[in-house]
């Protein structure tokens, strides 16, 4: 995998992540030419597209796409299948997630992202696992915050 | 510090928030830009602060406004602070930040290795966790250097979301600081067998990648990775594994068949055993079928192979779930379209599962459509052997409606050029035969063929589907009660061109022939007028000639067989006697289907040994001893032996006796009544039993065809095989009416006198022997063959003796019915040392009204075959074509069948059995000469070939195909070469005592003693080497320097002659000869 985008029907990019380093003009240009190849896509049109030397599979859910682009050799389907997760995902920690979620809670989305992959590798394939470990980083995260505000009242 | 941590906390609660900054952005759409630039100074002022809550809150909404597009590298520092901080939350927040954007670039990043190591050993597991997932974004070779060694640590950590997550970091690491795998392979290694299914995939993943990119490393991991792949149920494992073996297999070709079977086994699960793979969603399960095709795509290189193997895959699942795959019967009818051969035979596999009651006749109708329209004769064969195999599987287990069946098998006769006209044939055959209530149909359908036959015989005589025409013969014949117009159908039988029809379909031809007149007797008797029967027998008197002259034996002897019967009957009729019961005795009883372990109920007489001689062998010596004898006292018996002798009643009575004991002693042929047992007694001592067969043959009260499938369907109970019913019903095919059949290879002793022809061959110069060969092609109307074959050889012999009595013997061409007809015209003269015979036009024959319709052409050829000093082991044949028809002779091919002794030099390249081309063409009457040379091995015996001559008779308004057949005789004399010798050489030689004597005694010969010399010399190519009165010793030499010496004497019209030679068979042939040339003056 080489990098994951979402963006919104307009073109708004909501969220990038890039398992392999890339110079930030690069960057760029990849979500430019992303966003206006998918978005020209009509519906009902298959997942794939191929882009330079990558394959490009993406999938719309609701008004935001979700767009991974991966080698040659990999597999396509499974490429869906890791979307399709990813929005499980995203859905049980926000629980009937919408684009606003990931907008306003963008930082969340790329913490589940992260425990779901890792430099472009699938790390844990349970949706369980996965949301066990978010909520406890999200606990330990919380608890920080407690102890700033327990001082605080201690002052 | 409290106030500082509590004035940092106020303010941040009114600085602002992510939210805030998102919402802002939001609200401003018409100026984004610069909204975002007093924002970005705002952030600025806040990471300024000491605050540490607040520089996080900062670098979070920097974080947000990068994936936005700005660019926040002059934050780098701060981002680095963020992540230093001892609090989970903050920490989280900064390496988030640093994932997004630091790259390999960034300077800070050097910075960060201490504080990375730091964290990767806190206690704290998610500290570890976000430390290790930022390092996944922005980990440098630098970075991996430096912390390779803390990761592989990290990789036995205690906690499996620790080692999962290191495990995938090393292959970042590996990518960036290679050297490091060497140290970290045997603890990645450890991980495949990791407790935790999370840590195991992901160390199958760091594999897979990295054998991906050099796969040769990890071949010894091979059996590992099988134990795996075998027992996880986790798909996305799967998926690496199988996508793993596609890299190893290139490398390791023992794998290659186990993955794709391996493959094979995942693709087939979700049919086989749907619970194997329910721990996933349905698509999961997709994808991991896509990397089992995937993954079959990368080893068998080709696409279509994906097509090919599902279609493969789809017959194994075709054995335990044959629904799932009937309903893909469009996708696979389509599949016979593709361009693919092996694809759509692929595919022909599958319809052959796939079949029902319902849908047999729609998928046939298919593949009929295909076989229309298909190229290549291999696949179209294919189709054909298809659809018989489809249609005829487990004893026609599918087939409703015969009738159909039977159209089909006719309409499978249109096509052209297949190979499998045997197979229809036999499927024609054993429906009829099985299938009582299709007779009928059948029949008609048969005659019908039969009627229309030069559709399917066509130009080729190679074409394989005039075998078709044996079964429609059989039919009509053995079922000729179920025939509309049987004389037709006669006519049709009895018509010249099935004489171009290969052998043993003309013999079914023959003997299906009478059986068809014992039926048209038996209604033609039936009426008043007498004629019709009459004519009948006139019609098969007319056309059986035909056959007669076949040179197939089995076509021969039955026809002849035939031919003086219905000779008998004739007569029979002419005083009024009504015959037709008796001839249809001659094939009475009914042929019934035979349950295939009949034979074996049938049990073995007492003091029967199968295995025992009943004559013993002759022993080798014996036979060998006899040889030299046999040609001697062959020529005694030779012209006494009538071939042809009219039958009398009680040859007739005999013959049926015989017939019955056959059909009694068959244990095909079935008895309608016992009573006909007992009236051949002759018979009683063969122990027939009465066959107990379980299986009932016959279930009355249904339609048959449902009867039929029954019946089947209660032999499949008992596990019957087909094939073997199939074997023995083509036994009885074969071997069936007349067991006595004795078609032996035809050698030339085989040749009874009667098939002997005219044989001319004229003297000349005394190096050449000549022969002339009169040939007419007797395929073009069928009445005037015997007409124009006519020249019988006794009256050719008058004829040369008028001459000038050079005769001699040979050229041969089949005439039977030269017994019956003696009138034909020839005239021969001798010019320039070449025979020619003429012939005039074409008697026409009175008795044969349809001779007139067209004149075969008179053709001649004049032979010559001359012996090669040079090489002794050559015959030059010179052979003078002359046109004496009307019609433009062309594309003349001259061909021999060679024997082991003779063959016919053909050009290089040139098969065994390629004839050659005449270098010319024939207009009317024109003549012209080819030579052809003959190599020959041993030149002491004589020789016959066989040859045909095939030729276009071109006309204004066609052109036809005609074929002669001949025969070249090398006689022993034809080797000799007249050689002068003078008398003392000739003493020399004969006292020499190498040489064999032999001597020959001619009564009879009234000639003078010259002549007498004049004809050895001149027809056996000696010399005189010195005459002493009635006495005379001549010389000749064969071309293989064989020395050949005679002593002639002569007194009272006896002629002794004594012979000496150092090969005696040679000589013994010699003087054969010499002593038939006197015979015949």
């Amino acid at each position: 995998m080489h990098f994951l985008l979402l963006f919104s029907r307009q073109g708004r990019l909501r969220l990038q992540k890039w398992f392999t380093p890339t110079p930030e003009r690069e960057k760029k240009k990849i979500i430019r030419d992303m966003t206006a190849m998918v978005l020209a896509r009509k519906p009902k049109t298959c997942n794939f597209l191929h882009w330079m030397d990558l394959k490009v599979v993406y999938k719309r859910y609701a008004s935001l796409f979700f767009c991974l682009a991966i080698d040659d050799q990999e597999n396509e389907l499974l490429a869906l299948e890791i979307l399709h997760r990813y929005v499980e995902l995203l859905d049980k920690y926000f629980g009937n997630v919408c684009e606003l979620d990931i907008i306003f809670n963008f930082e969340k989305a790329y913490f589940i992202l992260d425990e779901f992959l890792i430099g472009g590798e699938v790390q844990e394939t349970s949706k369980q696992t996965v949301a066990r470990c978010i909520e406890a980083s999200d606990m330990l995260q919380e608890v920080n915050v407690f102890n700033v505000l327990s001082t605080l009242a201690c002052c | 510090m409290a106030l500082k941590i509590v004035k940092g906390s106020i303010d941040r609660m009114f600085d602002k928030n992510l939210q805030d900054l998102v919402r802002g952005i939001r609200n401003h759409k018409e100026d984004e830009a610069k909204y975002i630039s007093t924002c970005i100074d705002e952030i600025k002022q806040e990471l300024k602060q000491d605050n540490i809550a607040v520089k996080a809150n900062a670098v979070c909404k920097l974080t947000y406004l990068q994936m936005l597009g700005y660019d926040v590298s002059w934050a780098a520092f701060n981002i680095v602070e963020v992540m230093s901080s001892s609090k989970f939350t903050y920490k989280r927040i900064g390496y988030l930040a640093a994932s997004q954007c630091f790259h390999e670039s960034t300077d800070v990043i050097m910075l960060t290795t201490n504080q990375i190591r730091k964290d990767l050993s806190s206690p704290n597991q998610y500290d570890t966790g976000v430390a290790l997932t930022g390092l996944s974004c922005f980990v440098t070779p630098d970075l991996a250097r430096d912390l390779a060694n803390d990761i592989m640590t990290l990789m036995s950590h205690t906690k499996p979301y620790i080692r999962k997550k290191a495990v995938l970091i090393m292959y970042k690491v590996f990518l960036k600081y290679p050297e490091s795998l060497r140290p970290a392979f045997p603890r990645l290694k450890e991980k495949l067998e990791d407790p935790d299914p999370g840590v195991q995939s992901a160390a199958v993943n760091v594999i897979c990648e990295l054998a991906r990119r050099n796969p040769k490393n990890y071949l010894s991991l091979a059996p590992l990775f099988f134990k795996l792949m075998t027992s996880s149920t986790n798909n996305w494992v799967l998926i690496k594994i199988i996508k793993l073996f596609g890299a190893l297999t290139p490398l390791e070709p023992r794998l290659c068949h186990s993955t794709s079977q391996m493959s094979f086994l995942f693709f087939l699960s979700p049919w086989l055993s749907p619970s194997s793979l329910s721990t996933s969603n349905s698509t999961s399960a997709m994808s991991l079928l896509y990397e089992c095709v995937n993954t079959v795509i990368a080893v068998r290189v080709f696409v279509v192979v994906v097509k090919y193997l599902g279609l493969l895959a789809m017959s194994k699942i075709l054995k335990t779930h044959p629904k799932s795959v009937q309903s893909h019967k469009d996708l696979i009818l389509q599949c016979l379209d593709d361009k693919d051969e092996s694809i759509r035979l692929r595919a022909l596999d599958l319809l052959y599962g796939m079949v029902s009651k319902k849908n047999l006749m729609e998928i046939v109708k298919k593949l009929m459509l295909h076989v229309d329209k298909a190229e290549g004769t291999t696949y179209r064969d294919e189709l054909l052997t298809k659809i018989i195999d489809i249609c005829s599987q487990s004893n026609y287990q599918y087939i409703t409606n015969f009738e159909w069946y039977i159209s089909i098998l006719v309409e499978l006769t249109r096509l052209e050029g297949t190979r499998h006209g045997h197979l229809i044939a036999s499927q024609m055959l054993d429906v009829a035969i099985r299938v009582k209530a299709i007779r009928e149909f059948a029949v008609a359908q048969m005659a019908t063929l039969l009627d229309n036959a030069h559709l399917l015989t066509g130009n080729t005589q190679r074409n394989g589907i005039c075998e078709v025409l044996y079964a429609a013969a059989w039919i009509c014949g053995e079922f000729s009660e179920h025939l509309e117009n049987p004389m037709q159908t006669l006519e049709a039988m009895l018509r010249p061109k099935v004489a171009t029809l290969p052998g043993h379909i003309q013999a079914v031809y023959v003997q299906n022939a009478a059986k068809l007149f014992a039926t048209v007797l038996r209604s033609q008797e039936g009426n008043t007028d007498r004629t019709a029967a009459q004519e009948t027998s006139q019609l098969m008197i007319d056309r059986l000639p035909l056959f007669v002259q076949s040179a197939n034996l089995e076509v021969q002897e039955r026809a002849s067989c035939i031919l003086q019967l219905v000779k008998y009957i004739q007569k029979l009729q002419q005083k009024d006697v009504e015959v037709a019961e008796e001839v249809n005795a001659l094939f009475a009883g009914e042929l019934n289907p035979v349950a295939p372990k009949a034979q074996k109920k049938v049990p073995v007489p007492e003091g029967l040994d199968l295995d025992a001689w009943i004559n013993e062998p002759p022993s080798e010596s014996e036979s060998e001893d006899e040889k030299p004898r046999t040609m001697f006292t062959r020529e005694e018996t030779k012209h006494s032996r009538p071939r042809h002798t009219e039958v009398d009643e009680k040859e007739l009575a005999k013959r049926r006796e015989v017939r019955k004991q056959e059909q009694a002693s068959n244990p095909f042929y079935i008895k309608s009544s016992p009573s006909s047992q007992k009236e051949a007694p002759g018979v009683d001592h063969i122990p027939v039993v009465q066959i107990d067969l379980s299986v009932p043959l016959k279930v009355p009260g249904l339609p048959m065809s449902d009867q039929y499938v029954k019946l089947e369907e209660e032999r499949r109970q008992k596990d019957r095989a087909d094939k073997k019913k199939k074997e023995k019903k083509k036994r009885k095919e074969k071997g069936g009416r007349r067991g006595k059949r004795d078609s032996g290879p035809e050698s030339e002793e085989d040749i009874t006198p009667a098939h002997m022809v005219d044989i001319v061959t004229e003297e000349m110069p005394p190096t050449a022997i000549c022969r002339s060969v009169s040939l007419v092609p007797p395929l073009n109307s069928p009445p005037c063959v015997p007409s124009t074959c006519q020249k019988s050889s006794k009256h050719k012999k008058k004829k040369q003796k008028k001459e000038k009595e050079e005769k001699d013997k040979k050229k041969k061409k089949k005439h039977h019915h030269h017994r019956h007809h003696s009138d034909g015209a020839g005239e021969e003269s001798v010019q320039n040392g070449t025979v020619e015979e003429e012939e005039e036009p074409l008697p026409t024959i009175s008795d044969a009204p349809t001779c007139s319709l067209a004149s075969p052409p008179p053709f001649r050829q004049v032979c010559d075959i001359q012996g090669n000093l040079q090489d002794g082991s050559q015959v030059v044949v010179s052979l003078i074509f002359e046109n004496k028809c009307d019609s433009f002779l062309k594309a003349m091919e001259f061909n021999v069948l060679d024997s082991l002794n003779s063959r016919l030099q053909r050009p290089d390249g040139a098969g065994p059995h390629d004839g050659l081309t005449v270098p010319f063409q024939l207009p009317p009457g024109v003549s012209n000469e080819a030579r052809f040379v003959f190599t020959v091995k041993s030149i002491v015996m004589p020789q016959k070939l066989k040859g045909t001559l095939a030729f276009i008779v071109k006309n204004e308004d066609s052109s036809t195909h005609e074929k002669l057949d001949f025969k070249l005789h090398f006689t022993c004399t034809s080797y000799l070469i007249t050689t002068p010798c003078y008398s003392d050489a000739f003493a020399k030689l004969l006292e020499s005592g190498d040489l064999k004597a032999s001597s020959v005694k001619l009564e009879g010969v009234v000639m003078p003693f010259p002549h007498l010399l004049a004809r050895i010399c001149f027809h056996h190519h000696f010399s005189v080497v010195e005459r002493i009165d009635s006495c005379a010793s001549m010389y000749s030499r064969s071309i293989q320097g064989h020395h050949v010496c005679l002593l002639v004497k002569t007194a009272d019209q006896t002629v002794s002659i004594d012979a000496k030679c150092d090969e005696p068979s040679l000589l013994s042939n010699v003087l054969d000869e010499i002593k038939l040339t006197f015979s015949q003056c």
